[in-house]
């Protein structure tokens, strides 16, 4: 097993973790703020650590691109997500 | 390397399957919406995975065309459940 | 048994378990949150069973179209009261349905277990053929050569679909404008997003639907997802959808399908008949129809999501 595939193996089980804790969270936490938590770390961290590790394995340049686009568009929608799903968390139960 | 894929392609689309869950629970909208925010996230993961795995080509713009569109269910939810005191003239 | 089947069946299980469970639904948007999830699966399967072409369509449709239409109309209709016990069917009804139901599976499922095996198919002859028309892709091939007079009666089909949508406006409405009005204000994130999403959005798009003559992807998978960066910014309210009486709205509309015809009437002229390609311009022809057909499409399903003029004007004094 070479370096590279150490690096995949490592990356893509801490990414598959954090889907896990981010599964867990959705379904354990109390209220939908601390839910919201949750869900973000499994966008940011899980997918991430996947794509990290997928990197080694791209087939070429415009392969390896399109995995760090994906990431990188999936961040943009999973913060604007979080945010627009707070704010209407914050507009329904204004706080004390 | 190829079944280290996959099984963890199956993990991921396993728990965040269980996440569905919340979809059934609720108990309000938002958890549905955000349990499908999930599976979006977790979906495109296991897509890239499973596209590395079998080599299928143009997977990964299936992934792009996901991931431009992941945020659109979490918008359209809160787009419809904002008040509408800005639709007055 | 490898790890490959499992992940198949499993997905395969998944898939059914949330198809079910969405009609079950007894709450609407649950149900409609359920059919997004659905969808997003059903790109999976689709992945798995090597359609690229159509798991790029079900992620666009699915999550940027149909997912974003369904959201919105069980929101809309939340405040609505439900049925009322006289609509509710009695149970002599309620029993013929779910017969009729069974009857229709069961005819269904007799007819996929005794197909032949291998069931017929022309995809020996697209691959024999697909040389002559110079593309790479034999979905587009199929799509846009072979039987090119479906494809496209399917985007006139959509037009009318359009028109059935805006005959539902309002007398007074008629002439003004859909969708939600553009706020004075910015609201934020969304509206951040919604300004820097469409670029790459745009970007992406165009790959898709040009790679589609030798790669997954075409015409119709690129146009929705210009259309749903069109939705975006009205959703995030950043510009207004133009008037549904403006020239320049039916002419986008209409550009895909007509410039089909055009060529295609040219066909009779410099080749062997109605939507036939002269021998060696095959593809930049198809190509160039392509790239109205994306227009056409990118305008077409964001109108039919925000639904019919709904600004009364001023009458005329």
């Amino acid at each position: 097993m070479s370096a590279a595939d150490v690096f995949t193996v490592v990356a893509v089980s801490a990414g598959a973790f954090f889907f896990l804790a981010g599964s867990v969270g959705l379904l354990r936490f109390p209220d939908s703020l601390t839910r919201l938590h949750a869900l973000t770390k499994a966008d940011n961290l899980g997918l991430g650590l996947v794509v990290l590790g997928l990197l080694p394995q791209a087939s070429g340049l415009l392969g390896g691109l399109k995995l760090l686009g994906v990431w990188v568009l999936v961040q943009l929608s999973s913060a604007t997500a979080a945010q627009v799903i707070a704010q209407a968390l914050g507009r329904r139960r204004p706080p004390p | 390397m190829t079944d280290f894929l996959l099984a963890a392609a199956g993990l991921i689309l396993l728990t965040v399957a269980v996440g569905l869950a919340r979809i059934l629970r609720g108990p309000e909208n938002v958890d549905r919406t955000m349990a499908a925010q999930l599976l979006g996230t977790g979906g495109i993961a296991t897509l890239l995975l499973v596209a590395a795995a079998t080599g299928v080509r143009g997977a990964e713009d299936v992934a792009l065309g996901l991931a431009l569109l992941a945020a659109f269910a979490s918008v359209a939810f809160v787009n419809s459940a904002a008040p509408r005191q800005d639709d007055d003239p | 048994m490898t790890v490959i089947e499992i992940l198949d069946i499993g997905l395969a299980v998944l898939v059914l378990g949330v198809a079910a469970w969405t009609i079950a639904a007894r709450e609407l948007f649950a149900a409609a949150v359920g059919y997004v999830a659905y969808g997003l699966l059903l790109s999976l399967v689709w992945v798995r069973l090597f359609a690229l072409d159509v798991a790029l369509t079900e992620a666009a449709i699915g999550s940027g179209v149909t997912g974003v239409l369904l959201i919105t109309a069980a929101m809309r209709l939340r405040g609505t009261d439900p049925p009322q016990a006289s609509e509710q069917l009695r149970p002599m009804v309620r029993v013929a349905a779910a017969t009729l139901c069974i009857a229709i599976a069961g005819v269904l499922a007799a007819g996929v277990l005794m197909m032949a095996d291998p069931g017929p198919t022309l995809a020996p002859d697209v691959a024999r053929h697909l040389g002559e028309t110079g593309l790479g892709n034999p979905v587009t091939a199929v799509l846009m050569a072979f039987r090119a007079f479906d494809t496209m009666l399917e985007k006139v089909v959509l037009i009318l679909a359009v028109i059935g949508v805006w005959s539902l406006a309002a007398d007074d409405a008629w002439g003004s404008v859909a969708g939600p009005r553009p706020l004075a204000h910015h609201q934020g994130p969304l509206t951040f997003f919604a300004q820097l999403l469409p670029p790459v959005g745009i970007v992406v798009a165009v790959h898709i639907a040009w790679v589609g003559a030798n790669e997954p992807g075409g015409a119709f998978q690129g146009g929705a997802l210009l259309a749903a960066m069109a939705m975006i910014v009205l959703m995030a309210r950043v510009v207004q959808a133009p008037a549904v009486d403006r020239r320049w709205l039916r002419v986008v509309l209409v550009a895909g399908p007509a410039m089909f015809l055009l060529i295609g009437m040219i066909g009779f002229a410099v080749a062997a008949g109605f939507l036939a390609y002269p021998d060696g311009i095959a593809k930049p022809l198809i190509l160039f129809i392509e790239a109205f057909m994306v227009l056409s499409i990118a305008a077409v399903l964001p109108l039919l999501v925000i639904g019919p003029p709904n600004r009364p004007q001023a009458g005329p004094p």
